[in-house]
C-alpha cells in the first residue's frame, strides 16, 4: 500500500487524487439517511417500519465498514474474523428483546 | 523455517517481527480491528440493554398526537428530541439529531480523504483533510453538549412534564438526571446519558487521536517514516465511531 511512497524529502511526483468511490459512498449514506427521515414522518410506527429501519441501518453499516474501513478489500479470513463474532450480538439482541417483553 | 527467510523483500511496515504477516494486515491494523470488535461488544451491550428495558416497559398505546409525557409509559423519541439551536420554540422533531448525523458522516468522508492522500504521500492533503476531520469532531461534540443541556433542562412548559407524587401532591418533574426524568420513566434518561455519553467519550478520544496524527503529519514524522499508516489506523477508529452513531441514531431516535 505504502510501498510506492518514495523515502526522504526529495522532490517527488504526487499522483492526482482518486476519490470517486469515496464520494459515491458518501452520497449513498446521505440519501439513505434522508430516506429514513421521510419514512419516520410519513409512516405510522409498526413492525414493518422497524424492519425497514433495521435493514437500512445494516446497508449503511455495510458501506461504512466495507468502503470507509476498507474491510471489503481485506483477505477473506479477516472479514470472517470480524463478522462471525458479531453474529452473537444479533442473537443476544433478539433473545433479550424477547425476554424483555415477558418481564412484567 | 527456510521458507520465511526466502520470502521476497517486503517494506518494514508490512511485516511482523516473525516474518510475513497474518491475514495480510500489519500488526497495528489487525490489533485495531480486534480492539474495535471488543468495543462493538461494549456498545452492543448498551443497545441490547436499551432494547430489553424498552420492551419491558409499557409503550404509548394511543395516537401519536395525543401523546403526553408520563413516567408510566415509554416516550416517543421524536416528541422528546424536537428542539434546534437558534430556532427557539419551534417543534422540529429529529432535525437536530439529523444534522449531527450528517456532521459525523461528513467527517468520516474527510477522514477517508486523508487516508487516500496518505497513500499518495501527499502531505499537504493529509494535513488539510485531518484538519477538516478535527473540525467535524468538535462540531459534533458541541452539538451533543447542546443536546444534553436541553435534555437536562427538561420541557420549558412545566405543564408538559411528567408528574411525580411529592407528599401526596402530583408535581411536575423539573429537569432530567439519573433518578428522575420529565420525559418518561427514569430508565429512558439513564439510557440516554449512558449510550450517547459513552459514544461522546469515544468521539472525544477520537478527536484527541486525530489532533496527534495531524501534528505528526504536519511536522513531517510520517514523511520521514516513508508511509502514512498511522492515519489509516486512527481512521479505522474514527469510522467505527461514525458506525456506532448510525446504530444509536436508528435504535435510540428512529425506532
Amino acid at each position: 500500500m505504502a510501498s510506492h511512497v518514495a523515502h526522504g524529502t526529495s522532490e517527488k511526483e504526487i499522483p492526482a487524487p482518486n476519490t470517486g468511490a469515496i464520494w459515491k459512498t458518501f452520497w449513498i449514506l446521505l440519501i439513505l439517511t434522508a430516506i429514513e427521515f421521510v419514512i419516520a414522518f410519513t409512516m405510522a410506527a409498526s413492525t414493518l417500519r422497524v424492519a425497514i429501519f433495521c435493514g437500512m441501518t445494516i446497508v449503511k453499516a455495510f458501506y461504512i465498514v466495507g468502503e470507509f474501513m476498507h474491510l471489503k478489500h481485506e483477505v477473506k479470513s479477516l472479514i470472517w474474523a470480524i463478522l462471525i463474532p458479531t453474529v452473537f450480538v444479533v442473537w443476544l439482541l433478539v433473545a433479550l428483546i424477547y425476554e424483555g417483553g415477558h418481564l412484567y | 523455517m527456510s521458507v520465511a527467510h526466502a520470502a521476497p523483500a517486503v517494506p518494514e511496515n508490512l511485516t511482523w517481527q516473525g516474518g510475513s504477516e497474518p491475514l495480510k494486515a500489519s500488526y497495528g491494523k489487525l490489533m485495531m480491528w480486534f480492539f474495535l470488535l471488543s468495543d462493538t461488544f461494549t456498545f452492543s451491550a448498551l443497545l441490547i440493554t436499551y432494547g430489553m428495558i424498552r420492551f419491558s416497559q409499557p409503550a404509548w398505546e394511543g395516537a401519536p398526537h395525543d401523546f403526553y409525557f408520563s413516567t408510566t409509559h415509554w416516550p416517543i423519541p421524536e416528541k422528546v428530541f424536537e428542539a434546534v439551536p437558534f430556532l427557539h420554540g419551534m417543534s422540529l422533531p429529529l432535525v437536530f439529531v439529523g444534522i449531527m448525523t450528517f456532521i459525523l458522516i461528513a467527517s468520516s468522508v474527510t477522514m477517508v480523504l486523508a487516508v487516500e492522500a496518505g497513500h499518495r504521500g501527499d502531505r499537504k492533503d493529509v494535513e488539510k483533510w485531518m484538519l477538516w476531520t478535527i473540525v467535524g469532531g468538535f462540531t459534533f461534540l458541541g452539538s451533543q453538549a447542546w443536546e444534553w443541556t436541553h435534555f437536562i433542562h427538561g420541557p420549558e412548559d412545566l405543564s408538559l412534564a411528567a408528574k411525580q407524587i411529592i407528599d401526596g401532591v402530583s408535581t411536575p418533574i423539573e429537569g432530567a438526571n439519573l433518578v428522575r426524568n420529565p420525559y418518561g420513566p427514569p430508565a429512558f434518561a439513564d439510557l440516554f446519558f449512558f449510550i450517547t455519553g459513552f459514544h461522546g467519550t469515544h468521539v472525544f478520544s477520537g478527536v484527541i487521536l486525530n489532533i496527534l496524527i495531524f501534528f505528526n503529519a504536519a511536522t513531517g514524522v510520517y514523511e520521514r517514516r516513508g508511509h502514512y499508516e498511522m492515519v489509516e489506523k486512527v481512521g479505522l477508529y474514527w469510522h467505527f465511531v461514525d458506525l456506532v452513531w448510525v446504530f444509536v441514531f436508528t435504535f435510540f431516535y428512529l425506532v
